[in-house]
């Protein structure tokens, strides 16, 4: 044994108690197990083109779910992100059918996104209202303000001639998809804002403890609002991706189980829904996880039926062990937390 | 003799006069009563359309032309739109059974969940069209596409392309919407009615995309990376399959993938056909069904018979749109329609 495996042990619980010891880890195993088994029962599943496919598929899910995780560590939940990247995304196309520039459109698509995400933070730092009710409520609201004043239809193509716009979604960089290199590189963007920025310093602070965090003097109020606006910009990003790689983008996946599919990665990744833990490694753990089994069950071509069935076992044994290994005592409690 | 010609002069002149007094009345025109009780018997007349959701091309066209008619012969048109939720769509046929409109039209979300709502209703008197998608029960009139026969041509097409010897290979896939409607479970038995006479024929993925582009999008380049000599595939819908186009398109595959899809035959679509993604584009014709729809609702607010006393259906004929007739009859926007 080396010195510095001597000292890793000393210091610490080994590897194998830390994998089973935390649910991140307990996630791990299983999306190791889940890829080997795939990798050996299906073929071409291990093939570099089915991989890139797999990160693809779910780039967007983590992309959103990088968002979520900014508010999750702040002990807040946006389940309003869906509705603003629907209504921000269509309607800056319908804006751009409508004559005016396209790139104007997607700054006022921007714009209304960032005033969004501004307003729901104000309701919760200032209103004091709980997250969850705040942002449920939220959603409607946005969906409801875009369908009856934004635009008509659901279902909105991207509009004509914007080819720099269909590579966002479609084209590749070294043979990667810009999709998986934008998620890639918000991954970069987040982890160092939460870990080498004052902002994310006091967002696991508050996370941690909202009370002590606003004794302490950091401007808590402000801060959430600057996380719901961030959180409501990159549902926006999220959204433009979306469209550009399907070519269209369809409002009614606010009324998906999408939002959902954002809070299994959360959690499975194993961010706390108590706030105060977890960072971009989660989120890349639980897109992947995410991923390998999506990806699987369409191979096998599972019923629809069935994949949600398996989704939602998955979710509830997450939550399970998440309480299990991260319990739920008087500091960590609160009124109105989830 | 004087007298004689007396005579004959007065008869020419009444003669005369009758026949300038007929002329005259025909120079006015003749009153036509069925006109006249036409159009003041449908005054005070109500009918209401619920319908899966507002907000897609289907039911806004629809609605487009039911609320010209309405407006054109004075009868009241409402919508109550229940937003894809089946739940509230029940909640609206309850209260509107108790409300007694003269006509309901209904666009069922599956074949289940308003059949005994329907019974209820008609026998409150309520007189009930179907549009497009059918329930159980059978109503007054049902107007709209014969999901079977949408499927058998979908799936005649494609053995057309992929049957044993024709194409690169036999597999085929199919993309349907979400399991329990209409749409899905008729047009799923015309699919496999053809395909099952032709064994050669593969399925090699069917799954179900909740009518989301982008789940499409990447459920089809899963699977063209399990099966790179994929030769067919079939949408359920239009509005969905513009994401299984764009993943064909991307892997590169257009040549190769033929593919089958249907819709309302929105300029939308059509412009998917114009740019080739889209290699048959079946299209049910929503002008045509708006028509026919207008005829059923004035036929049965005209008619004297009590609800659910006859029973009458029709499906319309269908529109094969393939690059060669994309043009303006076959295609329609929902401004051509307001």
């Amino acid at each position: 044994m080396s010195a510095a495996e001597q000292q890793t042990g000393a210091r610490g619980p080994t590897i194998r108690e830390r994998l089973l010891q935390s649910q991140e880890g307990i996630v791990f195993l299983l999306a190791v197990v889940a890829f080997l088994a795939f990798s050996i029962l299906l073929p071409s599943f291990l093939s570099s083109g089915n991989l890139l496919v797999l990160v693809r598929s779910v780039s967007i899910l983590g992309i959103l779910a990088l968002g979520m995780a900014l508010v999750v560590i702040a002990r807040g939940i946006d389940v309003s992100m869906i509705a603003v990247m629907v209504v921000s995304v269509s309607w800056a196309f319908v804006i751009t059918r409508a004559g005016y520039p396209f790139e104007l459109a997607l700054l006022i698509g921007a714009s209304f996104a960032m005033l969004a995400g501004i307003m729901i933070g104000t309701l919760i730092a200032f209103g004091e209202v709980p997250p969850i009710f705040a942002t449920l409520a939220a959603g409607s609201v946005i969906y409801g303000t875009g369908r009856t004043f934004f635009f008509t239809l659901e279902m909105q193509n991207v509009p004509p001639d914007t080819e720099w716009f269909r590579l966002i979604g479609q084209g590749n960089v070294f043979g990667i998809p810009v999709t998986v290199v934008a998620f890639a590189l918000l991954c970069v963007v987040v982890q160092l804002v939460l870990r080498r920025t004052r902002f994310g310093w006091m967002t696991y602070a508050m996370g941690n403890n909202p009370n002590t965090a606003r004794v302490s003097g950091l401007p808590t109020r402000p801060m959430i609002v600057a996380q719901y606006a961030s959180t409501a910009l990159i549902a926006y990003v999220a959204g433009l991706i979306l469209a550009s790689s399907a070519a269209a983008i369809n409002a009614r996946l606010f009324n998906s189980t999408m939002i959902y599919d954002i809070l299994l990665v959360v959690v499975l990744g194993g961010i706390g829904l108590n706030g105060g833990h977890g960072s971009v490694r989660n989120v890349i753990l639980g897109t992947v996880f995410v991923g390998i089994l999506l990806n699987g069950m369409t191979i096998m071509n599972i019923d629809y039926t069935i994949q949600n069935l398996v989704k939602g076992v998955v979710l509830l044994l997450a939550i399970v062990v998440d309480s299990l290994v991260n319990p739920r005592d008087e500091q960590t409690s609160q009124q109105g937390d989830l | 003799m004087m007298s004689g010609l007396f005579t004959k002069a007065l008869l020419a002149a009444v003669a005369l006069a009758a026949s300038l007094s007929v002329a005259g009345a025909q120079d006015k025109g003749l009153e036509n009563p069925r006109s006249t009780a036409f159009h003041t018997s449908l005054k005070d007349k109500k009918v209401v359309f619920v319908p899966l959701s507002m907000g897609f091309d289907l039911t806004e066209g629809w609605a487009a032309q039911m609320r010209k008619q309405a407006d054109r012969l004075g009868y009241s048109f409402d919508i109550r739109d229940p937003a894809w939720s089946t739940d509230a769509g029940t909640k609206a046929i309850q209260s509107l059974i108790t409300e007694k409109p003269d006509l309901m039209v209904i666009h069922n979300p599956d074949i289940q969940s308003y059949a005994r709502l329907l019974k209820q209703a008609q026998a409150a008197g309520i007189k009930i069209v179907q549009i497009n998608l059918e329930s159980n029960t059978t109503t007054d009139s049902y107007v709209g596409a014969d999901w079977t026969e949408i499927g058998r041509k979908a799936a005649e097409a494609i053995v057309e392309k992929c049957d044993a010897g024709k194409g690169v290979s036999t597999k085929v896939a199919i993309d349907t919407g979400v399991p329990t409607a209409a749409s899905d479970v008729f047009q799923l038995d015309g699919i496999y009615k053809v395909l099952n006479e032709h064994p050669d024929i593969q399925v090699v993925s069917q799954q179900a995309t909740e009518y989301n582009p982008e789940k499409a999008r990447s459920i089809m380049s899963t699977v063209l990376q399990q099966h790179g000599d994929l030769c067919g595939a079939i949408g359920i819908w239009d509005n969905q399959d513009t994401g299984t186009a764009s993943a064909i398109k991307e892997a590169g595959k257009s040549d190769q993938v033929f593919l089958v899809t249907s819709g309302g035959g929105n300029q939308v679509g059509c412009e998917n056909v114009k740019n080739g993604l889209f290699n048959l584009y079946i299209s049910y014709n929503v002008p045509l069904q708006g028509d026919l729809l207008n005829q059923e609702i004035v036929r049965l607010l005209l008619s004297d018979g009590t609800a659910g006393e006859v029973q009458t259906m029709y499906f319309n004929p269908l529109t094969m749109i393939t690059k060669n007739n994309v043009n303006q009859r076959n295609c329609w926007t929902l401004d051509e329609l307001k």
